[in-house]
């Protein structure tokens, strides 16, 4: 055996040259992440916070930790993805006629592949899922999701993916074949480097994790209502977060399988999806996008919820036409199984099949115009309380209208044989995205950050935080809606036709302007944490809520309710509060609560190993991530140390407690 | 003074949302709203009148939307409150009605624009009150997407070209379309809608061009690193005009025959325009059934094969009862594709960086700032045939 092929049989093709010391932007980042993270480890060391994390954190599986740390991963992904968006943004500003910017192409289609995965994947999905396995079980008054330690897993599996990621921005490259990683761009012959390997094991571990929490959360809102709560007398956000759990029940294993059969193209040489012997690219794209345009759903419904909760609560009304917007959530939920085809009628599928997905796609904006009409009606003689969260919506449903109709605009299949692939797609998607989902994230956060931490954020930093992304959005995405109808495509490194610079230019001023909005949001967070005695809540319900999340206190505590509330009306806190409640005091019993494990942990680091092992050939590695798995897996079912008992005294000093506090503001 | 902001916030969202509506009216220079050629008007006219449809529900909201947040916020002690008003039925009917309808009116409009629209179909119309004449033949393009260029064949005149596109004006045309490795959709904004090139597959676009100029051309659909320049000129020219063209391409002198055209479809990037006076009248079929290179079988053949080969009992619904028995069926094309975890050692590759700069000569010989560093494909770019110096970037 030479000395190279052990160095092989090491390393796999992992040499010097896969890291891109040639690339003076990625090494740059890199120190400055290696700095920051260094600075990060050495903060917690130094305070001692390793032993505090892992224990209350980690290997937590209380849903409310989970959610938060979602959301955290969600935020600190975003800072990357948003990154590559202004390197795109720059590119495009500067790349005209004989200036070919800063970016090679091959770097550039790298930058577009991760801005979009990581978007979708590991800032969009995280957020959503934080959100949901926060609030979700507070609103229905449960104690926790049905499988904790599931929820755990699936929160860690993402992380993984999103730690794979990350690597490849310094070890080896990530794709370059779009967001949904297309066939041939990313068939072995075309893409034989590390790129699609990363982006395929990435999200096959996350996505596995994904799965995993749907199935959680369709169970929890299933089986673990409070007593009294039929399904129509859940929460909307409890609807949606219903329906989005389902959807993504049922359309992940598509993804899953068909980046398993591109996995075995490129690993096995099999020809499911190659240009020779009877592959076809074309069934990739059907597969991709049977996951690809539910998922749409899977992020706006909660989006919609939350905007529902946010505009009852500030009106201080009922919401308007509960009955609609469920069955309006319901319709859509089955109908956007109909309308894949829409990503691809430029395909050549017969104009009988195109009329059907354009129908079929229209259909939708039905159901969804009824929402922005009953959000509209619930504002009707309310009493509006411009608070941050309310901003977003009113923001939302005046950004959100236009990119629905340009959505429906794209539809209809004529038109669209003009604008598929054009940066009037690209404009339309951010501004249903942006101005749907990415809008009520924000209103969520800043809606139920003060029942996670026990004060509200500040307003001032939230006002510059919310104008920023309103005014950016406007600014980068209107140039780009008119660029589309001048016939400029997506993907686009370099053009020749210098009249259209200023467009992009302008439309890079509108990223710097998002760029202020997120800042302000990272500042609004720092700022907040600093004055938190002057944002203090003690009452568990700044704003005047109408759910059963209101009814607890702020942080809740780890057993969210003391007493199983039990419900009368919808808006059970609302309902409650009308009807004189009275907090019990005495009388606690014990309460029966999941044991924290850290096998959710240790199962993700050997799914990283494993993924980073096949991604460089190591298959030492990935074979010693693969048994990890499997024996952890196994071990894990022999721990029947899964629960314990908190008492009725350790209840008892908790609730006396918020009694104390909620007499003191009183 | 919370009022107030509110007002101006009003104000400046609605200010803002008009944007998009006043550019798309406005919009007359760009090449999907002015178009050149029949079919790409009629799509415009599509966009406009659905956008405009789809405004009688999206303005009043939009209005509303302004309308309610200014009267019923909380300092406004005018405003009836009535926090019980959650139904109503006659307000259901409308919310639920009211976008049915315009929907209803869309789908219908949907429904036979796709069908009067679809790029399979012959255009019957050379303009809005001009038929087709009956006695004029369509001419008929066939075009592939290369990496990362342009071939289009013009079998009846038996020229080809790469990168540039001249059609007669007024005159019904037919493209056939397929690819060799790369999906690429071949779209001209001012002539017609895009449609995907793909291997292994043939689509067609049919249109027509009514304006003489010069237009831009492109692949509208992301297909590796040379794809932003994989862009054609497309030139509309009077009868006289497009014979004189033709008969220029006849004096190129060179043939695109099988030898070039696999020289040909090696990746390159940025390459200027090609003639040919000749071209092998079988080549676009052969593209299509992957079988230009010598040895290659094409696909209608291995189905042939594979036909003969099987049970010969089209009722029989065993599964594999239509498959060749045995190992008896055609050599696959060309080499069959290995997996990763099938090589080893050396076939493993190392994973190269490929921004690292490839240049032939000793290390630092590249200047380190020179263009030619960032543009990936510049140094891969393989000669092609008689035409010097496609590898200037």
């Amino acid at each position: 055996m030479s000395e190279q092929s052990i160095l092989k049989a090491i390393f796999g093709r992992l040499t010097f040259e896969s890291f891109p010391i040639h690339e003076p932007i990625l090494l740059i980042t890199f120190s400055v992440v290696v700095l920051g993270g260094l600075g990060v480890v050495a903060a917690l060391t130094k305070f001692r916070l390793w032993g505090y994390l892992w224990k209350e954190w980690f290997t937590s599986v209380d849903h409310k930790k989970i959610g938060i740390m979602y959301v955290i991963l969600g935020i600190v992904m975003l800072l990357r993805g948003f990154a590559d968006a202004v390197m795109m943004r720059l590119q495009q500003a500067l790349s005209f006629g004989a200036s070919e910017g800063y970016l090679p192409a091959h770097h550039y289609d790298q930058v577009f592949t991760a801005h979009g995965t990581i978007m979708i994947f590991f800032v969009a999905i995280p957020l959503v899922v934080g959100i949901i396995n926060f609030v979700m079980p507070l609103q229905i008054g449960a104690r926790d999701v049905a499988f904790p330690y599931l929820n755990n897993l699936s929160f860690w599996l993402t992380v993984a993916g999103a730690v794979l990621v990350m690597i490849s921005l310094f070890v080896g490259e990530f794709s370059r074949a779009g967001w949904l990683n297309y066939v041939p761009v990313s068939n072995l012959q075309n893409s034989p480097d590390t790129g699609p390997d990363y982006y395929l094991w990435a999200l096959q571990i996350a996505g596995v994790g994904t799965t995993l929490s749907a199935i959680n959360m369709v169970t929890t809102i299933i089986k673990m209502r409070a007593p009294g709560m039929t399904m129509m007398k859940m929460p909307v956000f409890c609807w949606t977060a219903f329906c989005s759990n389902i959807l993504a029940v049922a359309i992940f294993p598509v993804l899953t399988a068909a980046f398993a059969c591109l996995m075995l193209d490129r690993y096995v040489g099999t020809n499911f999806f190659t240009n020779d012997l009877g592959g076809n690219p074309m069934m990739y794209w059907n597969l991709v996008w049977i996951w690809g345009h539910p998922e749409v759903y899977v992020l706006v419904l909660p989006a919609f919820g939350i905007y529902s909760e946010v505009t009852s609560t500030f009106t201080g009304k009922r919401l308007f036409g509960y009955s609609s917007m469920v069955y309006a959530t319901v319709v859509i939920t089955i109908l956007s199984w109909l309308v894949w085809l829409h990503h691809f009628f430029t395909m050549g599928s017969g104009a009988s099949v195109n009329s059907f997905f354009g129908i079929a796609t229209m259909v939708i904006s039905i159901p969804t115009g009824a929402k922005i009409f009953n959000w509209l009606f619930t504002m009707y003689r309310g009493e509006i309380r411009f608070e941050l969260p309310m901003r977003w919506v009113v923001a939302f449903m005046l950004t959100f209208v236009v990119g629905g109709m340009t959505g429906v605009l794209l539809a209809v299949p004529p038109a669209d044989f003009v604008l598929h692939n054009s940066l009037f797609l690209v404009a339309h998607f951010h501004n249903v995205i942006i101005g749907g989902v990415v809008f009520a994230l924000f209103a969520g956060i800043d809606y139920w950050w003060p029942k996670a931490f026990g004060f509200k954020l500040d307003p001032f930093w939230g006002k510059i935080h919310f104008w920023g992304w309103v005014i950016g959005y406007w600014v980068a995405w209107t140039p780009m809606y008119v660029a589309g109808l001048m016939g400029v495509t997506r993907r686009v490194r370099h053009l020749d036709d210098a009249t259209l610079q200023p467009l992009f230019v302008i439309a890079a001023v509108g990223a710097l302007i998002i760029a202020v909005g997120i800042a302000a949001f990272v500042i609004q967070i720092v700022v907040s944490i600093i004055k938190r005695d002057q944002l203090r809540d003690t009452t568990g319900d700044p704003w005047q809520g109408r759910t059963l999340e209101w009814s607890t206190s702020s942080p809740p505590p780890a057993y969210n309710f003391a007493f199983t509330p039990v419900i009368h009306d919808l808006d059970a806190w609302y309902d409650m509060k009308n009807r004189g409640y009275e907090r019990p005091v005495t009388g606690y019993l014990p309460i029966h609560m999941p044991r924290n494990t850290g096998a959710g942990v240790i199962l993700s680091a050997f799914a990283l190993m494993l993924g980073f092992g096949m991604v460089w050939y190591m298959w030492w590695l990935a074979g010693l991530g693969f048994v990890g798995l499997i024996a952890t897996a196994i071990g894990h079912t022999f721990n029947y140390d899964r629960d314990y008992y908190i008492q009725p005294d350790e209840v008892a000093r908790v609730e006396d407690e918020r009694t104390r506090l909620l007499g003191a503001g009183a | 003074m919370r009022d107030q902001q509110l007002g101006g916030t009003a104000r400046r969202a609605l200010t803002l949302a008009a944007i998009p509506f006043a550019t798309l009216l406005s919009g007359c220079q760009s090449a999907v709203l002015n178009p050149a050629g029949d079919i790409a008007l009629q799509q415009r006219d599509i966009i406009l009148i659905s956008t405009a449809l789809m405004l009688i529900i999206i303005v009043p909201v939009m209005a509303l939307t302004v309308l309610f947040a200014w009267r019923y916020r909380k300092g406004n002690k005018d405003a009836t409150y009535d926090p019980n008003f959650d139904h109503s039925t006659a307000l259901e009917l409308v919310i639920w009605s009211a976008p049915l309808l315009i929907i209803i009116a869309l789908g219908a409009l949907t429904w036979w624009s796709t069908h009067l629209l679809d790029p399979f179909r012959p255009v019957n119309r050379i303009a809005a009150n001009k038929a087709v004449d009956p006695k004029v033949k369509p001419i008929r393009v066939q075009v592939v997407s290369l990496d990362w260029k342009w071939l289009f064949i013009y079998p009846e005149q038996g020229i080809a070209t790469v990168n540039e596109l001249a059609l007669p004006v007024n005159v019904p045309v037919r493209f056939d379309l397929t690819s060799t490795n790369m999906m690429n959709t071949f779209y001209a904004p001012t002539l017609a809608g895009m449609i995907y090139a793909m291997p292994g597959m043939q689509s067609q676009l049919h249109a027509v061009l009514n304006r003489p100029g010069e237009y831009e051309g492109m692949s509208a659909n992301y297909s590796g690193a040379g794809f932003s320049d994989m862009r054609f000129k497309l030139r509309g020219l009077g009868q006289a005009g497009f014979d004189q063209w033709v008969a220029q391409n006849k004096a190129a002198g060179r043939t695109l025959d099988t030898r070039t055209f696999v020289a040909l479809e090696k990746p390159s990037e940025k390459v200027p325009v090609m003639r040919f006076a000749g071209v092998d009248a079988d080549l676009f079929r052969r593209v299509v059934e992957r079988c230009v290179e010598p040895g290659k079988p094409c696909m209608s053949d291995v189905m042939r094969h594979d036909q003969a080969q099987g049970g010969g009992e089209p009722n029989d619904v065993r599964a594999g009862a239509g498959m060749p028995s045995g190992h008896e069926s055609m050599p696959p094309h060309g080499q069959k594709p290995e997996g990763a975890i099938f090589k080893d050692g050396e076939e493993k590759g190392s994973g190269p960086n490929i921004t690292k700069p490839r240049g032939p000569g000793a290390p630092g010989s590249t200047q380190p700032a020179s263009q030619k560093n960032r543009d990936m494909s510049y140094l891969i770019i393989p000669p092609v045939p008689g035409v010097a110096g496609t590898g200037a970037a």
